[in-house]
């Protein structure tokens, strides 16, 4: 298995009474209310972290982004995949992911990703993905041509890592007289890529599609399971059978040294759906054309302000319904088998620490999980054959796969 | 409803299906709908019907008419307008554009300076304003939106009615994606406009409500500093939907403007 270790880098460095006076705390929350002091030593409580999930045995650390939020630190991925280039020896920097539609320069960011790979000698895995709504409203990022950005963005980098240069690139939504950037990727054919996501149909089967890795962000086991039917389905058409290799699960997970401390810091979790404060407007969420033709009635329902967000389920349903694992690292182990039991997945992200839970006890948990939850967890994923990428050794993605490893693709009637 | 039976009908250009609709009796005027989309055969219409042929198109991509997926900019809409107008026979016409209809309008001018005779501008974009912004749909939900277009809040339901259809939601929804599509950015604007505009040649009947919070009054004064044959008309007490909130004094100020001058 891959274990990673994740966290939104949350800012609970700021006066909640304002964004619940707002009802938001993104995109149109000023950051008159960011404080840099407190950020700034944020930032070193985290680095400090991530260095410790080296250290206790973590095999991944997986990094995201997000924009004009508190709920995420991270405003460009790539500055702490850089950071942690240099100041990790082992860990993969897993990357999920970089938005490839709000990039206008998507050879630089290829550029920028393979300089991260040099530096880090190999340990990329270069995510990508569409961006919720609000990132493309902050970049101003038409959300009508995401999934076009995205695809082609998609192929231009893969281009520029693959292809010597220079050659031209006339597209559709970008347009580049000379790629040709001196640095190219450490990895060949190219660092691996993985998709998350929490249920976009388009996206599953693009993955899938590509050979990609996909990531469900917290779905529940059920929802898991469907999406594991669709992307199954949609690699038989693509003339391989997707196994464990090719699904990846992000888990809210927090472990204490009693289950009291666990329960009380996971109800942190809670914090950013918005039980403390409300977090985003859905309108903001989904943009018009953001989604497909199929989403349109949806979209018009959140548009005409008939559609209401539902209020996250309760902590105790979440835990319940284990959307969040909380406990000793005993108990904690148990619910993760049940888990990785159900859907398989040979890639486990931890979403530890949440919210306003304190240096100390995000590392008490980093500690506890690396000594107590990950072992168990490889004895469990060893017994249920759960073979990572990088275990199975598969091709990093379709193009990457030899033909004779492939089935013809599947006629479309058939 | 009107007396004026106003029908619909498709018809071709530029390889797509436009819709049409059509009312009244008289010299032909064309209407260019707001970016919500033609809502139907609203009294404004019904007012000039009495006057006029009028005739108004679905835009690309907007109501039942096909959608043009290449289509990036109004600048776009307006070419393809040049076939939807000689397709209706109307080599030569008055025009009324309403918001971002009346943007669509001084594009086809800039494209064709010869098809207009006479523009009556009502709240429009398309130019940036020199005071103010243009409101930003896209960071508020339609409803939101539709409301603060109204000088009184309140004549949104009386336009539209305490509580509105699915139907009709999605009609919306299918304007907004068309107008994220080709509005996006610069938003309701083009950064040529004011070097362009000056090469309009029609009379030009700005109209602007004084409460419009939609478009800034700015927008029309700068259009009317810039066409050498422009006056600015100020609705008071007005907001950005003149023809929902003054349909009668609105159809009346355009009949006075097209039939007064010369054709």
């Amino acid at each position: 298995m891959h274990l990673m270790y994740f966290t939104e880098q949350p800012m609970s460095a700021y006066p909640e009474e304002e964004g619940k006076k707002l009802g938001y705390t993104a995109l149109i929350f000023s950051n008159r209310y960011f404080d840099p002091v407190a950020a700034s030593q944020l930032y070193q409580e985290r680095l400090e972290e991530y260095r410790l999930a080296e250290e206790c045995g973590f095999d991944g650390i997986m990094l995201n982004e997000h924009h004009n939020a508190p709920f995420c630190m991270q405003a460009k991925c790539n500055i702490f995949a850089s950071i942690l280039a240099a100041v990790t020896k082992r860990v993969k920097i897993v990357l999920l992911g970089n938005p490839l539609p709000i990039s206008d320069n998507p050879v630089r960011l290829a550029e920028e990703l393979a300089m991260i790979d040099l530096v880090s000698q190999g340990r990329l895995v270069s995510g990508f993905v569409r961006g919720g709504g609000t990132e493309s409203i902050a970049t101003n990022a038409n959300p009508a041509y995401n999934r076009e950005r995205f695809e082609e963005a998609h192929d231009l980098v893969i281009k520029t890592w693959t292809v010597p240069g220079p050659f031209r690139w006339e597209g559709n939504h970008y347009q580049f007289r000379v790629v040709n950037p001196w640095a190219v990727p450490l990895q060949k054919p190219h660092p691996r890529i993985w998709i998350p996501g929490v249920s976009s149909r388009e996206t599953i089967i693009w993955a899938a599609e590509h050979r990609y890795p996909y990531l469900v962000l917290n779905a529940s086991i059920e929802d898991c399971k469907n999406i594991w039917k669709l992307y199954d389905e949609s690699a038989e058409q693509a003339g391989y059978t997707a196994g464990p290799e090719q699904r990846g699960y992000l888990i809210r997970c927090h472990v204490a040294e009693t289950e009291e401390k666990a329960l009380q810091n996971a109800r942190e979790f809670m914090w950013m759906q918005g039980e403390f404060t409300g977090i985003l407007d859905p309108v903001w969420a989904a943009p018009s054309g953001y989604l497909g033709p199929w989403a349109r009635k949806f979209l018009s329902e959140t548009h005409g302000g008939v559609y209401q967000k539902k209020p996250a389920p309760t902590f105790e349903r979440q835990l319940k319904a284990m959307s969040i694992i909380a406990g000793t690292p005993e108990q904690v182990v148990e619910k993760l088998r049940i888990l990785l039991e159900e859907t398989r997945p040979s890639i486990l992200a931890f979403w530890a620490n949440d919210g306003k839970v304190n240096h100390e006890d995000s590392q008490t948990c980093i500690r506890l999980l690396g000594q107590e939850v990950l072992p168990a967890v490889r004895e469990i994923g060893d017994r249920l054959g759960l073979k990572s990428p990088f275990e199975a050794n598969t091709p990093v993605s379709l193009a990457a796969t030899p033909a004779s490893e492939l089935r013809p693709p599947a006629s479309v009637s058939a | 409803m009107s007396s004026a039976n106003p029908s619909e009908r498709f018809i071709e250009a530029a390889s797509l299906k436009i819709e049409v609709m059509t009312g009244g009796s008289g010299a032909p005027l064309l209407v260019l709908h707001h970016d919500i989309g033609n809502q139907g055969w609203i009294p404004f219409y019904a007012q000039l019907a009495r006057d006029f042929t009028v005739l108004v198109p679905s835009h690309p991509g907007y109501g039942k008419s096909s959608r043009p997926d290449w289509m990036r900019s109004v600048r776009d809409m307006a070419f393809v307008y040049q076939s939807i107008l000689g397709a209706l026979g109307l080599e030569r016409t008055a025009v009324v554009g309403l918001g971002f209809g009346g943007w669509v309008a001084a594009e086809i001018a800039l494209a064709c300076p010869h098809r207009f005779d006479r523009m009556v501008l009502v709240g429009s974009a398309g130019i940036q304003p020199t005071n103010g912004e243009i409101f930003d749909q896209f960071i508020v939900n339609t409803i939101d939106y539709l409301r603060t277009g109204f000088a009184n809040p309140a004549d949104f339901e009386k336009t539209y009615g305490a509580s509105i259809d699915g139907a009709r939601l999605e009609a919306w929804e299918l304007a907004r994606e068309m107008t994220t599509r080709i509005a996006w950015k610069p938003y309701m604007f083009d950064q040529a406009m004011p070097y362009l505009a000056g090469t309009i040649g029609a009379s030009v009947m700005l109209v602007h409500g004084s409460e419009d919070r939609i478009v800034p009054l700015s927008c029309s004064q700068r259009y009317a500093s810039l066409i050498a044959d422009a006056k600015l008309n100020v609705i008071d007490g007005a907001g950005h939907f003149v023809e929902a909130e003054r349909p009668a004094e609105l159809a009346a100020m355009v009949k006075a403007f097209v039939a007064g001058v010369a054709r």
